[in-house]
């Protein structure tokens, strides 16, 4: 890697939004988020459901619905990747930024035995020859993996067990040695065992190739032992961003502690969990003011004057609260 | 180690549900009009009681035959083999009309809210529907009547009850298949996956719901789950299956304190801790490979290509189940067992 440039700064969002038009009006999916990636950290985007946690990175792909719209910058490397022309974004696409999906069935073609599906970007981004992009290919393979991988390099998607897939997704993603690698809940649709499996994968492979991993999730425990850095994501806007240790045993935003401890653990005996009482709002009509402040325990009447803005609450740890919650050590001092 | 008390308890507690051997086969078509079909044993020679207020908690990954044993045990697949004994009759020996009756006491509540609401049917009608098949005699405000008090009780606005499935979220339409089940009062509950398809903070807000539920109606609960946590969470007694077979079982609390089985060990250590200093610090075991296919099941115990323990007699024998301690039972000949007294 030519280490000329001194800023470690991978991929930045700024006030990067998203809409959608609907016949019932104009639906603000994202709104005014900002983020930086460096090179080679692991940030986590977790988020429930409509938090807007998958647009956020299908947009920065290029891969909204025809009804999406964004706006803002997403400089990656310093280029506004939002602002390429279709043509441009493709040499992007797949080579410095990749993505993997949720269900690993649905991302490979059907109809394409393994070894094509891998080596097609081997020649188009890196100007491979077949036989070198199959040399590539398989060494690819071995690395994520999968047994015996000169026979199931032959073989269709259906031939092989969800695990399996993924891991071939996995490695279509990392062949192109991406600088950004998107996972968008790679390990949802798959058993515990081979969750761990292909957890283990990411973690030793984005360290050796000094990859940036986005890790979107709903899963507070997935992400625990991968991630460096946790974003955590309500109704399209980033309510609080930590260290993951930080973010853990100190959050400061209502959802973030809520969210944390409805968690059932599977190493401990847990009497009663904590349930958060109603649910995410309906982004056409959200309510005003913060956006949690109809679930929130702690919401007081100044909740409602406006969206909370995210403020530094300890170094690298902001939230975006009128109310946060204190620090442990803040606590004690007091007491 | 459950305390004295509780587990005397448990053995005195009579037994409601009580599965024998049950062995549930499937017919794959051959893919050869010449060839005869092949049989998948999607559960194998399962048994276990169920005693009175007791939740059982199923854990095992895809394939497992989990939901297989769930609807074996409330006949809605025929085991092959075996008996499930429930109130002293045996429910393979009852004719279908009889079964129907019998199902008045045993519902279930699936995974896919949304998917198992028919859409063409309002809330009210879908909640009342188990209703008019075992109360026929009560006439439209009775009926009306129940599903509104129902629907206060899994905390559901009764307001609602001409709406139409699609009008609402996945937690409540969760609710809406909880309403249904427990309208007749039944007795036990087969809960298939009930919260896997939910948010984080509606899923707890369902087994809050499925815990007030079992107190107030006196519950059975069978919750079939892959995650951990929640089985944890909500079961008295745990059964891990794998490929169709139990390879541990117990009481919850000695089994995830003390697994003895190394795929329950393996099993627990791949559930994530949302803990990151935990997460880091905790030694894994890594299995490789995948679940083999029950289509064709290894020779000996079904664990056997995957365990880091196996001998040859793993290979050519599987094992019995044995007590492991009290509460606690085993199927392996290499199982973590506790230190001599």
């Amino acid at each position: 890697m030519t280490d000329t440039i001194k800023n470690d700064v991978l991929l930045e969002l700024k006030d990067y939004s998203i809409t959608f038009k609907t016949p019932d009006g104009d639906v603000k999916a994202v709104s005014g988020m900002n983020l930086t990636v460096k090179r080679g950290e692991r940030i986590a985007i977790v988020g429930e459901s409509g938090s807007g946690k998958s647009q956020t990175f299908l947009g920065l792909m290029g891969l909204l619905a025809k009804n999406g719209q964004t706006s803002g910058q997403a400089l990656l490397e310093g280029r506004d990747v939002l602002a390429l022309k279709p043509r441009e974004l493709d040499k992007v696409r797949g080579k410095d930024m990749a993505m993997v999906f949720q269900d690993p069935m649905t991302a490979l073609n059907p109809s394409l035995k393994i070894s094509r599906q891998l080596t097609e970007q081997l020649e188009i981004h890196r100007g491979f020859t077949a036989r070198a992009a199959s040399v590539e290919a398989l060494d690819m393979l071995k690395r994520v993996g999968i047994p015996d991988p000169t026979r199931r390099f032959n073989l269709y998607p259906h031939e092989l067990s969800g695990g399996m897939r993924q891991r071939i997704v996995i490695a279509m993603a990392l062949l192109t040695k991406p600088k950004l690698l998107i996972a968008d809940e790679p390990t949802t649709a798959l058993d515990v065992t081979i969750q761990a499996q292909i957890l283990d994968l990411f973690n030793d492979l984005t360290a050796e190739m000094n990859t940036a991993l986005l890790m979107i999730t709903h899963d507070l425990g997935v992400v625990a032992g991968l991630a460096d850095r946790v974003a955590v994501m309500y109704a399209g806007r980033i309510v609080e961003e930590a260290p993951v240790d930080e973010l853990y045993e100190n959050p400061a935003h209502p959802y973030t502690a809520a969210l944390h401890a409805a968690i059932p653990r599977p190493d401990q005996d847990v009497d009663e969990l904590v349930v958060i009482p109603g649910r995410p709002p309906n982004l056409q009509h959200l309510p005003k003011g913060c956006n949690f402040s109809p679930r929130c325990p702690k919401a007081e009447d100044d909740c409602i004057d406006g969206p909370p803005q995210l403020e530094t609450v300890a170094p690298q740890h902001c939230a975006a609260c009128f109310h946060p919650f204190p620090r442990l050590e803040e606590l004690l001092t007091h007491a | 180690m459950p305390n004295q008390q509780t587990l005397d308890q448990t053995l005195s507690a009579p037994t409601l549900l009580k599965v024998e051997n049950l062995t549930t086969q499937f017919e794959i078509q051959a893919k050869s009009f010449f060839k005869k079909p092949t049989m998948l044993t999607a559960v194998n020679d399962v048994s276990f009681e169920l005693k009175e207020g007791r939740t059982l908690g199923i854990v095992g990954e895809s394939g497992c035959g989990k939901s297989t044993l769930g609807r074996s045990i409330l006949q809605l697949i025929r085991a092959q083999k075996g008996r499930v004994v429930w109130q002293g009759k045996n429910l393979l020996d009852l004719s279908p009309e009889q079964i129907r009756m019998a199902r008045r006491d045993m519902q279930i509540i699936f995974q896919d809210p949304i998917a198992s609401l028919d859409p063409r049917m309002t809330v009210g009608d879908i909640i009342a529907e188990p209703l008019t098949v075992f109360e026929p005699k009560l006439n439209r405000a009775q009926r009306t009547e129940r599903v509104r008090e129902i629907m206060n009780a899994v905390g559901l606005v009764p307001e609602m009850i001409n709406r139409y499935p699609h009008e609402f979220s996945g937690g409540q339409a969760q609710r809406i298949g909880i309403a249904r089940a427990v309208i007749t009062r039944p007795k036990l509950i087969v809960c298939d996956e009930p919260v896997s398809a939910l948010d984080v903070s509606i899923q707890g807000q369902v087994i809050t719901l499925l815990r007030k539920l079992r107190k107030e109606f006196g519950l059975i609960l069978i919750f079939i789950s892959h995650d951990l946590s929640v089985v944890r969470l909500i079961s008295d007694d745990v059964l891990v299956l794998y490929l169709g077979r139990i390879v541990e079982a117990g009481d919850c609390a000695t089994v995830f304190n003390h697994p003895a089985h190394p795929y329950t060990q393996a099993l627990f250590s791949a559930a994530p801790i949302p803990d990151p200093k935990l997460a880091r610090q905790r030694s894994r075991i890594r299995l490789q490979g995948d679940p083999p296919s029950p289509m064709n099941p290894p020779p000996g115990c079904p664990f056997q290509p995957r365990c880091w323990k196996a001998t040859d007699i793993c290979r050519t024998k599987m094992p019995v189940t044995e007590l492991v301690r009290p509460g606690q039972s085993a199927a392996c000949y290499h199982m973590d067992r506790p230190p001599e007294a």
